[in-house]
Formats: structure tokens, C-alpha cells, sequence
């Protein structure tokens, strides 16, 4: 280990195109402390992260090693200085082996050879220092997630890396194997090196971190020594916005018959024993962290995952086996990927808004002409802004391409629509047409399922909110209750002082 | 997408990727002609179509195969296989029934219903069993190759002599002095055009091939749409073993080899996407017209040796390659 190093951020500020996502950002890591992140999705904990590791270039503001400015070309040039960022997602080649993963792209050599006798050597000293036992010639794809998590921590120090980015590095990990990163954390904070970690789980902030620093919306809302804090506080931190006008009213009460009916729906790994109900015009909002098996649900559930349970629409048992049974039955999953799952990005507007049923366009041939009218309507009644008809939908921005796929979506008139965050990445305006877009689907009887992880969205929308936790429901609010603090709480499975509702 | 739309503003912009095959054919056709004065005769042409045409019936159930994101490697030996299992059928039903076009009519439908079959297992291993296109039908092949060589115990397996006067026709007669197999790949190739360009099999496919999982959240069935495209090059393989095998009569284990090449080649010079997600039949058509032109100018022309027949095709191949990835920079 040479000389230890502090970073720090100095007033960061960071936009994407028009939409700025951190706020004079100041954070500050010390050697040999451990510093955590926290946040709720979106709150800007991943950008800042990438603009320490060289990712990303800050808008304006300092990032500085040991107080001297730097500006980092990008994560390589980041990573010879010392400061390396761990993905979330394992960034390891799982057919070579350990060794050959710790030194991929500065493989030692002995003239044009590599030297694997050194390599083996210094890989055996590197995971002894992280007292991991794994065998370095054993495949990536054959260890444990604990032993990954090493492998990677491993490839840092083999960089000489000092200050240490962990984003979520527990999120995949078991209690178990967690305490063991936990003993590693603190051996290499005793060795001087600066470790900045994000985390949902509180529990384990409280335990391991030194000092916190709480984002919101790209603003530090609160920062100072972990002993501060209680989880109560943290969350409280976190959370903590009024709603805004940016919901519409709800102007047609919720029906009464009941449209949905499920019981003890299981995906396997992802989520079990799943219950609730959904009433006719109602919408319901689903919330949780994400890998809360949300979105495995709701896709076991339109049978785009195999599942078991009982599923009843109007009181009747229907077998939900694929997405064109579903569509079938009248209920529709709306993808929260829309780049990948959602839309045919290379092909124009027209083949992708009747993709979705284009056997409705079809007689023996397809018929262009009411394929075009579909399109001319969609484009007014969703508001689609496209420089022109045969544009290829890639080149839409975000909020077009979402309305356009809601667009394509609705065409099949679902009673029951499931839509997966629904406004992730798109601005303001184009967000506030979606939520006036669902109302009004609720207004005509139909029955919405809303997934997100932006708390004031689901608070907002939603008539009843589910929150999930570790692929099971961990409760549910509504009226009153209806709170961003009582959904935290229940999504990090903290005491909640009232009764559970499920 | 150059679809005939019925917008305000037409583009009438001269797109390359379009225009290029037309341009290359139409390039092809003026060197023929003026290095050989009978290229252009009804002979000829006659002939250059009637032996694209088996190639050409292949190509267009190919067409559909690589736009859905697939590809189909057994093709060729699949035909000699069928071929062959085609006259072992007649010929031993010949006792029983007698020589006759009855005869010819199973014959016929022993060609579909095996070219049906082996389409179903290609399509099945590869969607019910999610098993790489390409090792599915690499290994196909072999099997294929390998049957007809031991069904005709490494030689040539021949039709009996009074049928074979029976079903010449089908390769060497016609209507209007247009040959069968001429007429036979016209129709596959408007109707693979249609489907392509207005059907929702079409659309279905190029959606499979350009994002299954797109395809798959929009209530698709993906599988059945990969699973058809494998079973209609497997009716379009029987269909084009109908044709050839009245030509010679026989079957060997040198029948229809390297066809399936010769197939891809033509689909990939049409400007279909060999990643899948865009394909177009008539590009197929001219595709499969340019590798037969190629090797019929050679044979009619002094200056270059037919032996360079593989070179030259090799060339155009490749050229048209790159012209679609610097089309497809821009798009």
C-alpha cells in the first residue's frame, strides 16, 4: 500500500441535457474511513459515484485527490490514480478464471509470454489479504457471489486502488456472505483506503459506515457521522417531499366489483405467495426496492414468467400461461424497458404501434391504410411529437417514445393494464400527460396496476399502495396511511407502529 | 423503410441499398451481352432461370429464416437427402403400383412431407430446445449428408428408367415455352414477397428478428413465428427437390452441395440483414439471379476461366456487405 488518499467533491453539478440531477454536490472521503451513500432510487447516488470514478464528467465543480484538483479522462485514467468503482453488476468474465479475471488488461509478462507463476503468486497474496480462500484457477461462473464480490475487490487492489467504490455491494450478497465482505471492509480501512459505499439497507449503514451522506433529488440533504443517526432518521432524511400539484384529482370514484383477483401467485426466486385484489377503475400502486421482485410479479402474472396461483378476472379462474393469453383475457403488461423490451427502436411508428395486435389489421394482407389511421389517432390522442410519420422510433426522445408505446399498448383495450414505471426518465411535462393519461383510463372502468420506484409517483397515482419487500408483500396502505414514511419503513422492513393491512 | 406509402410527401431520394442489386444485375446483363452475342437468346435465359430456380425456392424460404433472426445450414444436404428418399420411394412402389403419374403424386408428396418434417426438427430444436441456429443445422447437415450417401450405399441412387421418361417434363417442359421450374419460382417468389411485405407473418418475423424480446412483450408468439419460418424452408426445400429431381434422374451424395451457401449468399446480397430484423424477397430474387449470371458469363466467355466461377461470387458477396453496413451507419 502507498500513501493513502482522501477525494473529494467540491460543489458538483450535473445535467443530463436539460434535466439537472445533482445540486453543488460536496462529499468528501477520508482515508481509512468508510463513507455511505444513501438515497432513494433516482435520487442521484449513481451519478455521483460515476463522476468520482471517472465515468462521468461533472457540469461544473471540483473533484480533487489529496486537495490537488484532478480531472479524470475517464475510468481508466480514474483507476491509475487509484480510485476504482465496483459495479452493482459483477464486472467479471465468467469463463477465465479468478487469476486471469484479477489481472484482465494488465496481464504480467516475461517478454512476450505471459508470466503466470507471478500472476499466480500475487493473486494467492491478494485474496489472503482478503483472507478469501477461493482457488485462483477456479472459473468466475463456478464460485459463490461472496467470492465474485472478492474477486472484484481483489481486481481493485491488484490496481493499487485507495479509494474503493462500491455501489450496492451487499445487494446481491446473503446475510452471510455480507458479514464477510463486512470483516473485509474494515481490514482495508484499517490498511488507509477510502471506501464509499451505497446501500438500501440501513441496518448494515448503521453498522459499518463512519460517516453518511443523504441525497435527495441531487441535493445533500443531510451529511455528518454515522453515530448521528438512527435508521428512523435516515429514512426520514431520505424521504420527506410534498406531493405537488402534479397529480390529478380523482374526479370518478373507484367501482366496486372486483376485476382482479389474486391468490398466492409464486415465481419462483423472484416472488411468493402474492395476494391482493384490484377493483374496477381502481389504480394500485406497486412499490418496493427494486429486486423487490415487483416487476417478476407482474410478469408471472401476464405469463411472461412461468407461475403458480390462482388468478380470477370478474370472478373467474383464467389460466395466464402467455402474454397472448393475457391479452386475451384483457390484461396487458406495459414493460418498464422500453429500449429493449418495449419498442422496435431501428423500425418507424407505424409497425410499432400495431405490433401489438396487428392480427386486427389483418385480413389476409395487412391493411396499411387503418394502420395509418391508428397512427394519425395515436399521434393526437397521446400527443406523440415525431420530426416526421417514418422517423425510426429510436430517434424519439424518451417521453415520445414511452407515449408511444402506451399508445401501442392501449390499442389491444386491456381492461386491466400493468404499467412498469411509467415515467422512468422522461421529463416533467411528458410526465404529468402520463398520470393525466392514467386517470383518465380509470375514469372509463379500466383497472390499473402502477409499478414504480419513485414514492411520490405511486403516492400520487395510486388510490392503495403494495409495498413488496424480498419478493413478498410486505404490506399495504392507503388513505390516511398513504405516506412515503410508512412505505419506506415497510420496503426496508422496519418496525412499522401501526398493524400491518395485509 | 422504403414501403409505398401513401403520406403527403413522397422521398424520392435514390437510396443505394435499394437501387445497388438492381444496378449489379443490370450490370451483369450489358458484360453478358457483349461478350457473348446467345447470352441474351431465349435459350439461354431459359436456361440460366431454370437452374437458378431450385436455389431460388430455397433462397426465398431462407429470406424469411435470416430475418427472423435464424439461419438454416442443412438445406442443401437436406434436398439430396430428400431427393434421394423421393426415387427410393417410387422406385418400391413401383411393383405396386406401376408406372404412372399416380406414382409421381406420391413421389411429389413424399417431398413435402419429409421437407415438412425436417423444417419441424431444425424449428423445434431450435426454439423448444434453444439450441444455437447454426450448431442445430451444422449438425443437421451432416446427418442429412450423411443418410443419402449410406441410403444409396455411396453411389448414385436412380429412378427407375420408364418413370424417369414419365416426370422429365417437369424440369424440361412448360407453358408459353416458359420451363416448370421457371413458373414454380415466379409464384414462391410473389408469394413470398406479399407475405413478406403485407403479411403479418412477415412483419411478425422482422419484429422476432430485430428484438425478440420486444416481440415477446408485444404478445408475439415468437417461437411459433421462428418455428414456421423452419418449416416453410423445409416445404420450399421439398418443393425445389421436386423440380430437380426429374433434371438427372438420381441422386448422389454430391447432390445439392453447397446449396445452402449459394442460398444465404443470394438472401445476404439482397440486402436481408444477416443479424436479422429486415428482409425483402425481391432482393432475394436478384440475388439469386446475379450468382447464376456470374457463373453462366464465365462459362459463355473466353477471357476468364469458369474455375474462377467461386471467386467472382465470393467478390460480389462480400461487396454487397459492406455496401449494407455503410448503409445501415446512417440509418
Amino acid at each position: 500500500m502507498t500513501e493513502p488518499l482522501a477525494l473529494s467533491l467540491t460543489k458538483i453539478c450535473r445535467s443530463f441535457g436539460p434535466v439537472q440531477v445533482l445540486h453543488d454536490v460536496d462529499i468528501t472521503l477520508a482515508a481509512g474511513e468508510v463513507h455511505a451513500l444513501i438515497g432513494e432510487n433516482g435520487a442521484g447516488k449513481s451519478t455521483t459515484m460515476k463522476i468520482m470514478s471517472g465515468y462521468l464528467a461533472p457540469t461544473s465543480g471540483v473533484v480533487a485527490l489529496n486537495d490537488a484538483p484532478v480531472s479524470f479522462a475517464n475510468s481508466q485514467d480514474a483507476e491509475a490514480q487509484g480510485v476504482v468503482l465496483i459495479h452493482q453488476e459483477f464486472n467479471l468474465a465468467e469463463q477465465l478464471s479468478v487469476e486471469q479475471n484479477i489481472f484482465l488488461g494488465h496481464e504480467k509478462k516475461r517478454g512476450f509470454l505471459l508470466d503466470k507463476a507471478a500472476m499466480q503468486a500475487e493473486a494467492l497474496a491478494l485474496l489472503a489479504r482478503l483472507n478469501c480462500q477461493v482457488d485462483p484457477s477456479a472459473r468466475v461462473s463456478d464460485i459463490a457471489n461472496a467470492d465474485k464480490q472478492m474477486v472484484e475487490i481483489a481486481k481493485a487492489l491488484s490496481r493499487n486502488a485507495r479509494v474503493l467504490i462500491m455501489d450496492e455491494p451487499t445487494a446481491v450478497l446473503t446475510e452471510r456472505e455480507a458479514e464477510v465482505l463486512f470483516v473485509q471492509v474494515e481490514r482495508l480501512k484499517a490498511e488507509g483506503v477510502a471506501i464509499l459505499f451505497t446501500s438500501h439497507k440501513l441496518d448494515e449503514v448503521k453498522r459499518i459506515s463512519d460517516k453518511i451522506t443523504i441525497l435527495r433529488d441531487g441535493h445533500v440533504v443531510s451529511q455528518g457521522p454515522t453515530s448521528d443517526y438512527n435508521e428512523d432518521q435516515m429514512a426520514e432524511a431520505m424521504v420527506g417531499r410534498d406531493v405537488s400539484s402534479l397529480y390529478p384529482e380523482r374526479t370518478v370514484p373507484v367501482g366496486s366489483d372486483i376485476a382482479l383477483e389474486v391468490k398466492g401467485l409464486s415465481v419462483a426466486e423472484f416472488a411468493h405467495d402474492i395476494s391482493f385484489t384490484l377493483k374496477k377503475g381502481e389504480i394500485l400502486g406497486v412499490s418496493g426496492l427494486i429486486g423487490s421482485g415487483r416487476t417478476e410479479t407482474m410478469e408471472g402474472l401476464v405469463g411472461l414468467r412461468s407461475s403458480t396461483g390462482e388468478v380470477r378476472l370478474n370472478g373467474e379462474v383464467v389460466h395466464l400461461k402467455s402474454p397472448q393469453q393475457a391479452q386475451k383475457a384483457g390484461v396487458c403488461y406495459l414493460t418498464e424497458d422500453r429500449k429493449s423490451r418495449g419498442l422496435l427502436l431501428t423500425k418507424g411508428m407505424r409497425e410499432n404501434l400495431t405490433l401489438q395486435c396487428l392480427p386486427d389489421f389483418t385480413n389476409y394482407l395487412i391493411d396499411q391504410k387503418s394502420e395509418d389511421a391508428a397512427l394519425t389517432k395515436a399521434i393526437e390522442d397521446f400527443d406523440i411529437r415525431a420530426p416526421s410519420r417514418d422517423v425510426a422510433v429510436g430517434n424519439l426522445s424518451g417521453g415520445n417514445q414511452q407515449k408511444l408505446l402506451i399508445a401501442k399498448v392501449m390499442l389491444a383495450d386491456p381492461d386491466i393494464v400493468i404499467i412498469d414505471e411509467p415515467t422512468r426518465g422522461i421529463d416533467i411535462g411528458t410526465k404529468q400527460q402520463i398520470y393525466e393519461f392514467i386517470h383518465a383510463l380509470s375514469g372509463q372502468g379500466k383497472s390499473i396496476i402502477v409499478i414504480s420506484s419513485e414514492m411520490q409517483e405511486v403516492i400520487g397515482l395510486a388510490d392503495r399502495v403494495l409495498v413488496m419487500r424480498m419478493g413478498r408483500i410486505a404490506g399495504e396502505v392507503s388513505g390516511d396511511d398513504l405516506t412515503e414514511d410508512k412505505i419506506v419503513r415497510l420496503a426496508m422492513g422496519l418496525d412499522v407502529n401501526k398493524e400491518e393491512a395485509a | 423503410m422504403a414501403a409505398a406509402d401513401t403520406n403527403p410527401k413522397p422521398t424520392m431520394r435514390l437510396d443505394l441499398k435499394v437501387l445497388g442489386p438492381i444496378l449489379a444485375l443490370v450490370v451483369l446483363v450489358v458484360i453478358g451481352a457483349m461478350m457473348n452475342g446467345n447470352f441474351l437468346s431465349a435459350g439461354n435465359i431459359t436456361n440460366v432461370l431454370s437452374r437458378s430456380a431450385f436455389i431460388g425456392i430455397i433462397a426465398v424460404g431462407m429470406t424469411f429464416v435470416i430475418t427472423a433472426g435464424g439461419l438454416d445450414l442443412s438445406v442443401g444436404s437436406m434436398a439430396a437427402f430428400i431427393a434421394g428418399l423421393m426415387i427410393l420411394v417410387m422406385n418400391g412402389l413401383l411393383p405396386v403400383m406401376g408406372v404412372g403419374w399416380p406414382l409421381v403424386f406420391v413421389g411429389m408428396l413424399t417431398a413435402i412431407v419429409a421437407g415438412t418434417a425436417a423444417g419441424f426438427i431444425n424449428g423445434f430444436l431450435i426454439t423448444n430446445m434453444r439450441i444455437e441456429a447454426f450448431i442445430v443445422t451444422l449438425g443437421t447437415m451432416g446427418i442429412y449428408r450423411s443418410l443419402v450417401t449410406w441410403l444409396a450405399d455411396g453411389g448414385t441412387l436412380s429412378l427407375d428408367f420408364g418413370m424417369r421418361a414419365i416426370i422429365r417434363p417437369i424440369y424440361f417442359d412448360g407453358i408459353l415455352g416458359i420451363s416448370w421450374p421457371i413458373i414454380v419460382f415466379a409464384l414462391v417468389a410473389i408469394l413470398g414477397e406479399v407475405v413478406m411485405r403485407r403479411g403479418a407473418f412477415g412483419r411478425h418475423a422482422a419484429a422476432v428478428g430485430s428484438n425478440d424480446q420486444v416481440a415477446r412483450y408485444s404478445s408475439v408468439n415468437v417461437n411459433r413465428v421462428r418455428m414456421m419460418t423452419y418449416v416453410g424452408l423445409g416445404v420450399l426445400v421439398g418443393i425445389a427437390t421436386i423440380m430437380y429431381v426429374p433434371r438427372l434422374g438420381s441422386a448422389s451424395s454430391s447432390t445439392g452441395v453447397l446449396w445452402e451457401l449459394e442460398a444465404i449468399a443470394a438472401v445476404i446480397i439482397g440486402g436481408t440483414m444477416l443479424k436479422g430484423g429486415f428482409g425483402r424477397v425481391w432482393g432475394t430474387v436478384i440475388g439469386v439471379l446475379i450468382l447464376s449470371l456470374i457463373g453462366n458469363i464465365l462459362n459463355l466467355t473466353d477471357g476468364v476461366s469458369p474455375y474462377l466461377n467461386g471467386a467472382v461470387q465470393g467478390v460480389i458477396i462480400i461487396l454487397a456487405v459492406i455496401l449494407q453496413r455503410d448503409k445501415k451507419a446512417e440509418g
